[in-house]
């Protein structure tokens, strides 16, 4: 699925330049479950990004299903984003003038997806996550932990090759995180979806097949005795 | 979605978009309410122009009169018999005052010109009558200028009407085309050679005259054929003859002091004259617009406050209404910038969030300029009721030729005129309308789709300009 060579990532910041990534190699197969930890401020989020082909790397290559996303133009990028990649966020960044139903629409939107086909894939996936009955509901109108299915939702309806989470059991109480995680849990295992996590919590780490460590841009991976349960 | 997402954003920050949207409103009612006013204003001073330089008339010409060409009339009181003091004496006679003439040939110069629709020719003059027992003790010359001095008073009677000579073919333009006639008939082209004549209402019923009525103008009788009244208080004749015949009475053969032209249309006015003055480089050549700028008056006065102080007013209340669209615009966009990101992040193309951003501010645009459009019909109803009527006064430079020269007539006690036609100031009053035009209500719309345009550009601008990882950066 991904195949990382030697990437580095540099942000300008005043005077100096940050080193958020420090030559990063990393290789994820298709259909794996990645959690990648470590303090704030040592690159997680930034290799999440590229891997989202949300930013581009300074250096190194960065290969998604055969493609080097360093050689695509920004339209490319953006047409691998809506077929390709769901993200779920750490504050679900759901539409809040927008209901359920129609923020899990808003995937499909850039596929052109006829009006009626969007709407029952919408209803499908508010179905599949326990929520078919919030449908009509505004985001604020919901629980965190609804919120944030919905958010999967929205995230898997276009049927992505890879799921990108950053930080998304950050703002839930325990239980809920539990029950969220219990369902990604699932649905990477009923898709074959591949799976990348980034987390504080060890916990949910811990329900990765592997966890790579980011400390000062680079990355340290070991594979994970997997609890599935946890 | 798009329709749904619109309505969903533009509902969430009503009031900010009816901030806006009124902010637009206002910009655009003012706009439609100056040009409403202007174009009452404007109304109001083709009608004061054209009630006193006659409907349709876009140019007119004269020439001024060639140094010591407008001798004082002669009456034939040389030294002869009839010069004696203590005998009786009468005398009428036509005169041109004051104004040079041109010849019959220039109508036809004239109406050739590429541009021009039609021309005609007026010859204007002052019937003088004198009568009485000349004096003793004074021996008057015609060969002299001036006239007969105070002591000549209680022996001589005067009286004097203005009176011109019209083509009956041209009448659709010049001095009767703003008239009206309430009895009779025009003077007919049939009629080009007869004694007939039209009379102005007012001078009608000083002189109790009415159709069928004869009256003297230059020792000759002529039968009235009809009343004129003209539409307000303007620069009349008493008396209108046909053309020929006055140039005849006149012994003015082929001369006329006046042309009245009518361009192809209002665009070929200024070339119109040009043309003129090219072809007859001597004349005065004046265009409705000259004229404009002669009327003053509470009109010209509503007309410089339309026109300059309530255009920049306008423009500056746009300007501060785009400004302010724009400046909220930018703003939202900032607020949501977490929200376009999460967009991008899902696949959204700029140009689908511009098209969102656009069609919000559009929608914001065109409310408030649907709002804008009845603020200025209100605007316009109450200028229109509240505007007290307004005067104008029109300058005595009739044509460009100056009443003056020798001609002054100061027959003792009596009143003759001679500068009556050319020279007199005229004060009309007329109420200001306040049109909503179509073309204001299309300016509405363009102004509004403008300002929903302008916003959401600067709006559109600041989306695209945001990288979707920064967007997402800012959230943790």
């Amino acid at each position: 699925m991904y195949k990382l060579t030697a990437v580095t990532k540099d942000y300008p910041k005043g005077r100096r330049t940050v080193h958020a990534l420090r030559g990063i190699d990393l290789a994820i197969e298709d259909g794996d479950w990645l959690a990648i930890q470590g303090p704030t401020g040592h690159g997680k989020s930034t290799l999440l990004q590229i891997l989202g082909a949300l930013d581009r790397s300074t250096t190194g290559t960065v290969e998604f299903r055969g493609q080097d996303l360093g050689s695509l133009r920004e339209n490319q990028l953006t047409h691998v984003r809506a077929t390709s990649i769901g993200f779920i966020f750490q504050t679900f960044n759901l539409i809040p003038t927008l209901s359920a139903q129609e923020n899990v629409e808003a995937a499909l939107v850039p596929l052109d997806v006829a009006d009626a086909e969007r709407r029952d894939r919408a209803a499908q996936g508010l179905a599949e996550v326990g929520l078919a009955d919030r449908a009509r509901h505004l985001p604020s109108e919901l629980s965190g932990g609804q919120q944030q299915r919905v958010a999967i939702a929205r995230a898997l309806v276009k049927k992505p090759a890879v799921l990108l989470a950053d930080e998304p059991t950050g703002n839930l109480d325990e239980g809920t995180r539990d029950e969220i995680m219990t369902l990604l849990a699932s649905l990477w295992e009923e898709r074959g979806l591949t799976l990348v996590i980034v987390t504080h919590d060890t916990s949910v780490a811990r329900r990765a097949q592997q966890t790579g460590v980011m400390k000062d841009g680079r990355l340290r991976l070991r594979l994970n005795a997997r609890d599935a349960t946890a | 979605m798009f329709v749904t997402y619109l309505v969903r954003e533009l509902r969430r920050r009503m009031r900010q978009a009816i901030f806006v949207a009124a902010g637009l409103a206002l910009g655009i009612g003012l706009v439609i309410t100056v040009i409403a006013a202007s174009t009452g204003v404007s109304n109001s001073q083709g009608a004061v122009l054209h009630s006193l330089y006659g409907v349709g008339t876009d140019v007119t010409v004269t020439q001024a009169p060639a140094a010591g060409s407008d001798r004082p009339p002669s009456f034939g009181f040389g030294g002869g018999a009839t010069g004696q003091a203590g005998s009786a004496f009468s005398r009428n006679v036509l005169r041109a005052p004051g104004l040079g003439t041109l010849t019959s040939s220039s109508v036809t110069t004239i109406s050739g010109l590429t541009d021009v629709s039609a021309a005609s020719g007026s010859l204007s003059l002052t019937d003088l009558s004198l009568s009485g027992t000349i004096p003793s003790g004074s021996q008057p010359s015609g060969s002299q200028q001036g006239g007969f001095g105070g002591g000549a008073s209680g022996s001589i009677s005067s009286s004097s009407f203005t009176v011109t000579g019209i083509d009956p073919a041209g009448d659709a333009l010049g001095p009767l085309s703003s008239a009206t006639i309430t009895s009779g008939h025009g003077i007919t082209t049939a009629e080009s050679t007869d004694n007939v004549a039209v009379v102005d209402s007012n001078y009608a019923a000083s002189q109790n005259l009415k159709v069928g009525s004869t009256i003297t103008v230059a020792g000759t009788t002529f039968t009235v054929v009809g009343i004129a009244q003209a539409a307000q208080s303007t620069n009349t004749s008493d008396v209108y003859i046909p053309l020929a015949r006055a140039q005849s009475l006149a012994a003015m053969p082929n001369e006329v002091n006046t042309i009245y032209v009518s361009a192809a249309s209002s665009a070929d006015i200024t070339t119109v004259s040009k043309e003129i003055s090219a072809s007859l480089p001597k004349a005065t050549v004046t265009t409705s617009s000259d004229l404009a700028s002669q009327v003053t008056g509470s009109l010209s006065s509503a007309s410089s406050l339309a026109n300059s102080l309530g255009k920049w007013l306008a423009v500056a209340v746009m300007a501060a209404a785009f400004f302010i669209a724009s400046i909220l615009t930018i703003s939202a966009v900032s607020r949501r910038v977490r929200e376009f990101g999460t967009l991008k992040a899902m696949g959204w193309r700029s140009r689908r969030i511009i098209r969102q951003i656009m069609g919000e501010a559009l929608v914001i645009g065109i409310v408030g300029g649907i709002a804008g459009v009845a603020l200025g019909y209100g605007g316009a109803a109450l200028i229109q009721s509240l505007a007290p009527p307004l005067t104008a006064s029109t300058g005595a430079t009739t044509n460009g030729a100056a009443a003056g020269g020798p001609g002054h007539f100061g027959a003792g006690g009596g009143g003759g005129g001679l500068g009556r036609a050319a020279g007199a100031s005229h004060t009309v009053s007329v109420h200001l309308n306040a049109p909503v035009t179509l073309g204001a209500v299309g300016l509405a719309v363009v102004l509004a789709i403008l300002g929903g345009l302008i916003a959401g550009s600067f709006g559109g601008w600041r989306a695209v300009r945001l990288r979707p990882a920064a967007a997402l950066a800012r959230v943790e």
